[in-house]
């Protein structure tokens, strides 16, 4: 077996690091490991062996103890959400939901009552699920309520940019069920997900409106069939 | 294997040239000498968490280092398309747990080293499990579980009474990251240097498409992939979760995309970029590993003997065109809800959550009001919206320590509004409350024995 040292050099401290590396490396990186480490500042604590020394002994004195009872931990991501929770300011449209109670925030609901435009007195469910890791990944929203809407597809995915290309972590849920109203009140043909829903709004505005009217009533339009959702 | 001869004069040659000799550089009282090797040897406990390209470079260079207690948890199997880098593995391991495997090769090669292995995800193992080790080494490849990590070792930290963190409390991490030619190496000590939290904006945002791009108007290989895997699985597959890792749900993606492509006259769709693309993969360099882990390695090394100062904190290497390399110090935020030390309140135990957010308003460090109060994952009180504020609004009138569980002293996160010059502000702030009057220890012993 060939060995083939890897040497890393402190250049600053005029110390060398050697590893021996059992395996055989491509020869290509060998010329990378000599890695030149700019010097450190003073503000890192000092020598940590022999506070390992002292906690091996209260490790093995705590191991005939019982242990602390196990806590919950809250993920950053958790915590940010309730900020946003606890901070939402609604608008008459729209109502929200926590199906699993108080405590678990993650998943929720949100109804939609649009007041104007082509879906008024419809009523629209969402369900959104955030992630551990929000606010740097956005909430991933479904549409529940099957709606005949060129920027909602008949699946329930909703082309809404801020919840995909132009998310960032300063918006918030409030932003998210905002923008979500404006799509009730401004369809939008430009970004079609139901690409007929969307020809129609473009060329014949009055169709448009008489279709979304049978489809919140529950009837078809074209081969789909709607839910009623006017209550 | 072992060697008289090679244990006593060139097994740690190397070594002990770092422990041996004094430095200019070397960490503020630093002792050379033999005893430093034999403490390494005998005390240093170090958690490898990943046994993947990062942790098999990882585990080896501890174990060569003079490591000798180190453990290793990783929840995946082997996979084939890990062989080519993660060198531990065979082709007849594939199916095994990479912990255990990595963990029996790496004793079989290095004598005297002891690897326990741990088959599990990060989150099923109870906290103090972490708090055993002296240094955790993080060789992962998502935001989630290094937050997860980060947030576990943040825990353990104590911060005395004029705010600066105790360091007998502190678990130091050493994180590596590679994505291709590009890695990250970095020292956290709570505390001291910022924590993964304090930093989390360095990452950038994930590459999103339009949906209504992917349904319209496709233009490259990636758009058709990512119509066939957020668009037409639905579709088709109504109600079914699509599984990353089940290869025929991948080959289905694979065939609908080459479709879509078709119809549009788009080319470069391909398995392995469809894996790519709904994996969010970026091909991973065995040098690149190598690189990172030994950087990561040399810094635990250094935590550990106080051989040096410690890298701070955060190194960049790009491979991609010649060859660049930078450490900058980044600095904590004073304020982070991780690592931060929070706004010591001591209060007493008869104190309603009425009053306790009456209190924080007054608090001349916080003026914070309307608060919203939460308690390890418990929403003690929400102001908004109505339907939480209603379920919440009868603890108003009890006690918080009975709200805590009658916890002595903890974490409390609260959000709210903050007045500054004349424009107000929404703001999360941590806070530690402290109970007068309670005896610290009797009440956890009470609380392990309920």
């Amino acid at each position: 077996m060939k060995k083939i040292d890897i040497v890393i050099v402190d250049v600053k401290e005029k110390k060398v690091f050697v590893t021996d590396l059992l395996c055989i490396f491509n020869v290509f990186s060998l010329g990378f490991f000599i890695l030149f480490y700019s010097p450190a500042s003073q503000n890192q604590s000092g020598i940590m062996i022999r506070l390992f020394k002292v906690k091996e002994k209260q490790r093995e004195a705590a191991e005939n103890n019982n242990g602390r009872a196990p806590v919950k931990k809250q993920s950053p991501g958790e915590l940010r959400l309730n900020k946003d929770i606890s901070e939402l300011n609604l608008p008459q449209t729209t109502k929200i939901s926590f199906p699993n109670g108080k405590d678990e925030l993650m998943n929720f609901e949100v109804s939609i009552r649009p007041d104007e435009g082509y879906y008024r007195s419809g009523k629209f469910e969402f369900t959104f699920q955030v992630s551990p890791t929000y606010p740097h990944e956005a909430p991933k929203v479904k549409c529940k309520t099957k709606v005949y809407h060129p920027n909602i597809d008949l699946e329930g995915n909703v082309c809404l940019n801020i919840l995909r290309e132009d998310w960032k972590p300063v918006l918030n849920i409030n932003t998210v069920i905002y923008g979500l109203n404006y799509l009730f009140t401004h369809p939008n043909h430009e970004d079609p997900l139901n690409h007929e829903a969307a020809a129609v709004l473009r060329d014949n505005p009055k169709t448009f409106e008489a279709n979304v009217r049978r489809a919140m009533s529950g009837g078809y339009v074209g081969n789909n069939t709607f839910s009623r959702c006017i209550y | 294997m072992a060697n008289p001869d090679f244990e006593s004069n060139g097994r740690w040659r190397d070594l002990d040239k770092l422990l041996l000799r004094p430095g200019n550089l070397v960490n503020e009282n630093f002792e050379p000498g033999p005893q430093l090797r034999s403490d390494l040897q005998e005390y240093a406990r170090v958690l490898v968490v990943g046994a993947g390209g990062l942790g098999c470079e990882l585990l080896k260079d501890f174990a060569l280092s003079g490591f000798r207690n180190l453990e290793v948890i990783d929840m995946d199997r082997i996979e084939v398309t890990n062989l080519n880098r993660q060198f531990l593995f065979r082709l007849q391991d594939v199916g095994r747990p990479k912990a255990e495997v990595a963990a029996q090769r790496v004793m079989e090669r290095v004598s005297g080293v002891n690897i326990v292995p741990h088959f599990c995800r990060i989150e099923d193992k109870e906290v103090e499990f972490y708090n055993d080790f002296n240094i955790i080494a993080l060789g992962l490849d998502s935001i989630e579980a290094r937050s997860y990590i980060n947030a576990v070792a943040c825990s353990f930290l104590e911060y005395d009474s004029e705010d600066n963190p105790i360091q007998e409390t502190m678990k130091p991490m050493v994180d590596g990251g590679t994505e291709g030619f590009k890695g990250h190496a970095r020292v956290i000590m709570p505390g001291v240097t910022p924590c993964f939290e304090c930093t989390i904006w360095l990452f950038p945002p994930q590459v999103k498409f339009p949906l209504c791009t992917l349904a319209e108007t496709p233009r490259t290989a990636a758009h058709c992939i990512e119509y066939a895997h957020l668009i037409k699985w639905d579709e088709v597959n109504s109600g079914k979760a699509f599984d990353a890792d089940d290869p025929e749900h991948m080959q289905w993606i694979y065939s609908e995309a080459t479709k879509r492509a078709e119809l549009f006259g788009i080319p470069g769709v391909t398995y392995s970029l469809t894996q790519g693309v709904v994996k969010n993969i970026i091909p991973a360099i065995a040098s690149t590993n190598a690189i990172i882990s030994a950087a990561c390695a040399l810094e635990a090394l250094k935590l550990a003997t106080g051989c040096s100062k410690t890298l701070s904190n955060y190194l960049t290497y790009n491979g991609l065109e010649g060859l660049h390399t930078k450490v900058t110090e980044f600095f904590k935020d004073k304020d982070c809800l991780v690592c931060g030390p929070g706004i010591l309140l001591e209060l007493d135990t008869s104190i309603t959550l009425q009053k306790f957010i009456e209190l924080v308003e007054e608090h001349p460090k916080l003026l914070l009001a309307k608060a919203s109060v939460t308690h390890r994952g418990k929403n003690l009180y929400m102001q908004a919206p109505p339907v939480l504020e209603e379920m919440t609004r009868s603890n108003l009138n009890l006690p918080l320590y009975d709200l805590m569980d009658k916890t002595p002293k903890d974490v409390v996160h609260i959000t709210g509004m903050v007045s500054k010059n004349d424009k107000k502000t929404s703001c999360l702030r941590k806070l530690c409350v402290v109970f007068k009057g309670v005896d610290l220890v009797t009440e956890m012993d009470t609380a392990g024995g309920a």
